[in-house]
């Protein structure tokens, strides 16, 4: 929206040069209005569009590949929790059926693996102890404070990522989506993004990243995880695996719903032949004539 | 509506209650033997279906209510919380924030049918009167609801939209801080737009009251725009009405549970899932889709007072419409010229729609100027002019005539009271 008193310019410039500068952990150059027209997230005209890819969870019947979201635990583990929280995931949520379908007692496994910070005790100190299954994912920092210290940004948490994160589709392929459930824009965004470093001599610039300015580097590189099942230790691999668990994180209740969904409009398809039989029927009487119906 | 019901109840409980309180007599003479023109086409179920949805709406957002936290700190975080711990939170947040975009579309068609067909010409100013509050209602209810889930776009819309006030001159600053409740969108806005928007609905509740009452006055107005003349022309609501209005909502239902289960978010911001951060202005401040063609309006103009005037313009406008158009006949169907223009309107608006969801650059902003131009065009000159200079055609004698031919043989006579006698 417009502000368009000059008071109001300076606000809006200031805070594209501040998110700017947040975001890209790069000295804003001189010409933010340069900046602005270039496009700062979902609305760029330059990023490169995302292709479509194909995932277990889309869909009428998608499901999530319970031995996907744990080679993507695994790759959060070991690359992605060193900068990002995942705030909204517990430990219990590993166990979750729909989801990762690990056992109670792995899961539980899993959570005494990490210190959390609890406290206070009855001395009135703050102490450290192993993480139950009702604890959440910890953060590698204090403070946002601190990672922007450590990083010259703050690394977004990725509980909601996969449905935080979206490109343009345009017209008319706007209108068909929702007929085709296309809602798997966010992954296929995360994914390409993963596969986007496409300029060695830059580590920060990124195909499909608004702007091409991003603030983490290549995260991952070929045989930086060591997968266990035998599955292909290849970024691109790792980038479906990653991009899937990061969608079971914003939507645990994804297979649910498409299921009670399904019933539920099966039901109402029902109902609703049924219904219009009654109206047909109800209405035919009109065609009698005479009687009064009550 | 006046005369006493015929109603005659049939137990001894039923008659000791309606002794009492006439409430069963009133739900019989109102919803079972009141008289419909028998020419309605299922332009006219959206009523019913609104009704539904405005329960449906209460009955979900009163569960949220049960397990939201209104704490700008909070609020955030207790949305997850539905959403992943409280059992079907999930579905009741998706009922709800879908449901309100399902409310609007069943509001925008009945608004349409009520410009096609003349549904606000006299006796009916005051029904369409009040469904224009209903609508102030409405766009209030959503806009405060949409702040409380405290995400990107719930805090920067908010902020813009209620930055406008500061547009009103001398007082338009101290109108804002009092609003806001602080120097800026905070927790104070947040909590207070959580109880303005528990309140809300059950002011629409009561203007919805009114508005059923007012339409039981005249009764219905019908897809010919001419007013019953005998019971020919009526039918009882129920059975045929009830049944129709059923089958309509189910298949309404339908369209809503793709959109709850298939596909939840389309109608919704990704912004939205970013937890507010005053620091951080979204690259598009974008409203839900609803709101959109005002969206457009506001912005089109290149002044803060003369955006918002417009954007209040354009919505009060729609309550002049009984005034604004001259013509004596009710219905399009017999308008062939008002019929075009009415299209083209719908052209207008939808255009407006589109134009409001892009960045306001480029050709989007000539397109945004010239479609509001043309939509006060519409209402201010188009609509006066029309009913003066406009040849209709030939009305039918009777709605009986309308549907059967001027024969009408077949039809079966039912005895039905007419309104107001």
């Amino acid at each position: 929206m417009r502000l368009c008193s000059i008071f109001g310019r300076a606000i809006r410039l200031s805070l594209i040069v501040v998110s700017t500068a947040a975001l890209t952990g790069v000295p804003v150059k001189v010409s933010a209005a340069e900046t602005e027209q270039q496009g700062q997230a979902t609305g760029s005209h330059e990023a490169a569009k995302p292709e479509r890819q194909s995932w277990s969870f889309a869909g009428p019947f998608g499901k999530y590949d319970p031995a996907q979201l744990q080679r993507g635990l695994q790759i959060y583990r070991e690359v992605c929790s060193n900068c990002h929280s995942l705030k909204l995931i517990a430990f219990r949520d590993l166990a979750d059926p729909d989801g990762p379908a690990f056992s109670e007692a792995q899961a539980k496994a899993l959570a005494e693996e990490y210190k959390i910070k609890d406290g206070p005790n009855d001395a009135g100190d703050m102490f450290e102890r192993p993480g139950r299954l009702s604890d959440y994912f910890p953060w590698n920092f204090p403070n946002e404070q601190a990672a922007r210290a450590a990083l010259t940004a703050v690394p977004p948490d990725m509980s909601l990522l996969a449905k935080a994160r979206t490109y343009e589709r345009g017209f008319p392929l706007f209108l068909i989506d929702p007929i085709i459930q296309y809602q798997e824009r966010g992954v296929d965004y995360i994914y390409a993004l993963l596969n986007g470093y496409t300029n060695d001599k830059d580590p920060n610039w990124n195909e499909y990243f608004p702007g091409h300015r991003i603030a983490m580097p290549n995260p991952l590189s070929d045989g930086v995880v060591d997968y266990s099942d035998g599955s292909p230790k290849t970024v691109q691999q790792y980038s479906k695996d990653i991009s899937a668990f990061l969608m079971w994180a914003a939507e645990p209740k994804l297979e649910a719903r498409k299921r009670i969904g399904f019933r539920v409009l099966i039901y109402l398809a029902v109902f609703a032949a049924l219904l219009y039989l009654v109206k047909r029927k109800i209405w035919a009487r009109l065609h009698r004539g005479g009687a009064n119906p009550h | 509506m006046s005369g006493h019901s015929t109603y005659v109840p049939k137990s001894a409980a039923a008659r000791w209650l309606e002794s009492r309180l006439p409430i069963l007599g009133l739900l019989h003479s109102s919803f079972v033997v009141f008289p419909n023109p028998r020419n309605l086409n299922y332009w006219w179920t959206f009523g019913g279906i609104l009704s539904f949805m405005l329960a449906a709406q209460i009955v979900t957002g009163v569960v949220l209510a049960m397990h939201y936290t209104p704490q700008s700190q909070l609020a955030f975080a207790s949305v997850e919380h539905i959403m992943r711990d409280v059992n079907y939170g999930w579905l009741f947040r998706y009922l709800h924030a879908n449901g309100a975009s399902m409310y609007f579309l069943a509001l925008y068609i009945h608004m349409f049918r009520g410009l096609y067909y003349g549904s606000y010409k006299a006796p009916r100013e005051v029904l369409w009167l009040l469904g224009f509050i209903i609508f102030l209602l409405s766009v209030a209810t959503a806009f405060l609801g949409y702040v409380l889930p405290w995400g990107q776009m719930s805090f920067w819309g908010a902020t813009v939209i209620t930055s406008l006030f500061s547009a009103i001159p001398f007082v338009g600053d101290s109108i804002t801080t009092w609003l806001w409740g602080g120097y800026a969108v905070d927790n104070a806005t947040l909590n207070r737009f959580f109880s303005l928007h528990y309140l809300l609905p059950f002011m629409i509740a009561g203007v919805v009251v009114l508005h059923i009452w007012a339409l039981h006055v005249p009764g219905s107005n019908n897809p010919a725009g001419i007013e019953p003349k005998s019971d020919k022309d009526t039918l009882p609501f129920h059975p045929y009405f009830t049944v129709k209005d059923g089958f309509a909502l189910v298949c309404f239902l339908i369209f809503y549970g793709w959109f709850v289960f298939y596909v939840p978010n389309y109608l919704g911001d990704a912004d939205n899932y970013i937890e507010a951060n005053p620091l951080q202005t979204p690259p598009h401040i974008v409203p839900e889709w609803y709101y959109l063609p005002f969206y457009a309006i506001l912005r089109s103009i290149p002044s803060k007072l003369g955006g918002a005037a417009a954007m209040f313009g354009a919505v009060f406008v729609i309550a002049f419409l009984p005034w604004l158009d001259t013509s004596r006949v009710k219905s399009a169907a017999y308008r062939p010229l008002y019929r075009i223009f009415f299209w083209i309107f719908v052209a207008c608006v939808v255009l407006l729609g589109y134009v409001g969801a892009q960045p306001p650059e480029g050709g989007y902003v000539l397109a945004a100027r010239a479609l509001t131009v043309y939509y006060f065009f519409h209402f201010l000159v188009i609509l006066p002019l029309l009913g003066l200079f406009e040849k209709p055609r030939p009305l039918p004698a009777t709605i009986a005539d309308s549907v059967l031919g001027p024969k009408g043989q077949g039809l079966s006579t039912e005895t039905n009271p007419m309104p107001g006698q």
